[in-house]
């Protein structure tokens, strides 16, 4: 559904104000915590901390093993744990088997890894959709998969996060993990686009 | 409950439509939202199963109708009220005399290690699991009035267990205040022709995580 982003006159921005002074009147948050959590997920997590895992897991087949067996394990030793990342699992895809992450039910998204989702995640269309037409989708995202390649959809609806691995790009032959994780979109960690082809 | 977030298989909410280059937040109102909702559970009220809960029971035309943020600061509102922090006549006059500090109040020190931690869900089960990988199960037809996480599109539907991940807390209870009462969690796939019908998308499987008491042997 279409939002007016630019509307100066938006009655949330009233609302939430006033919600934020009573309950700062009221001793209930304090002003500089509220600050600090958006610079967390402004500024310090985002789609770079899961594009390192999967440049690792390219790079380092012991540590893909173990992203395949105990991702939730496996992401923390890269520092990556917390609020709405608390278990992971982490799905490859191969030539024959694409995944694409959803939340059906609300807008599950692994916040560890990629950090706030984007509007499209949380979307009635995109949630309604992705699980019954998923190739009409990713179509939307102009991602067009072989017929052969067959599709699983994974509806986040308990309190385990997806990470989806992308192939790794061709022409990327000794690559460093550093440079492969440029090419790693957030898109092709939902499964919604696929890792980028290098130039 | 089959409220209006229960959108797996809905129609007629047009296309998808990524943003290039999209901000994390589209105004500022929004950044807030965000910052005081987190705040706010970590006074320890209620629990992220209540939070969900508060979202999807709002009306489905103003459920439809508000972004997301728009949707957690509504919910928040009604979870405020709820648990006595905040009195109706305060949000509607947008005023509220002053208070002292809450014990549980989040300070700005406290905020890396509470977002670091998170809320891990997994708890000890050691009843023995109904159900083993390989297995063919049936989501139940249920349709209970409260909080669950079994969608409505896979209600009564025949999958197979594809792993077991012990036990988890059930949102069905502690939505409600009664307790974690966990159970074991297993991932079940299901085949598109068994959801949607004969003309379903071609080798499509969707897979769900559902707990043990939404299934049955099939």
């Amino acid at each position: 559904m279409p939002h007016d982003h630019d509307n100066h006159l938006d009655p949330m921005d009233a609302r939430v104000r006033a919600l934020e002074t009573i309950l700062t009147r009221k001793g209930l948050i304090e002003t500089a915590a509220v600050d600090a959590i958006i610079e967390t997920y402004a500024e310090k997590v985002g789609p770079q901390n899961g594009a390192s895992v999967v440049a690792r897991a390219w790079t380092d087949p012991a540590f893909a093993e173990w992203l395949e067996r105990d991702a939730t394990a496996a992401v923390a030793s890269m520092g990556f744990t917390g609020r709405q990342g608390e278990h992971v699992r982490a799905v490859f895809n191969t030539p024959d088997q694409h995944h694409v992450i959803v939340c059906t039910l609300c807008s599950c998204y692994p916040w560890s890894l990629l950090g706030l989702p984007p509007v499209w995640y949380k979307s009635p269309a995109y949630r309604s959709r992705v699980v019954i037409e998923p190739r009409a989708v990713l179509a939307e995202f102009g991602l067009n998969l072989p017929e052969g390649t067959k599709l699983r959809v994974w509806d986040s609806t308990a309190e385990l996060r997806y990470l989806v691995v992308p192939m790794r790009p061709e022409g990327t032959e000794g690559w460093s993990a550093a440079q492969l994780a440029e090419l790693v979109t957030r898109e092709s960690m939902i499964g919604t686009g696929l890792a980028r082809v290098p130039a | 409950m089959n409220g209006p977030h229960d959108l797996g298989g809905k129609m007629g909410f047009g296309p998808v439509l990524p943003e290039a280059d999209e901000p994390w937040f589209h105004a500022p109102w929004e950044a807030r939202a965000l910052g005081v909702v987190l705040a706010c559970g970590a006074l320890g009220r209620w629990n992220l199963d209540e939070s969900r809960h508060a979202r999807e029971c709002l009306p489905p035309a103003t459920y439809y109708a508000a972004s997301y943020y728009e949707i957690w600061i509504r919910a928040l509102e009604v979870l405020l009220t709820r648990h006595g922090l905040v009195t109706p006549d305060e949000l509607a006059m947008g005023h509220a005399p002053e208070g002292p500090a809450d014990a549980r109040r989040l300070s700005a020190e406290r905020v890396p290690a509470v977002l670091a931690r998170g809320g891990p869900c997994d708890r000890q089960v050691d009843k023995a699991p109904r159900f083993a990988a390989g297995q063919r199960v049936r989501a139940k037809n249920a349709h209970p009035r409260g909080h669950t996480r079994l969608p409505i599109y896979l209600a009564g539907k025949q999958g197979v267990i594809d792993s077991d991940h012990g036990g988890f807390v059930l949102p069905d209870s502690n939505a409600h205040g009664l307790g974690e009462t966990p159970q074991r969690l297993y991932t079940v796939v299901f085949d598109a022709a068994e959801v949607w019908g004969a003309d379903s998308e071609p080798g499509l499987t969707i897979s769900a995580d559902l707990w043990e008491g939404y299934l049955d042997h099939a």
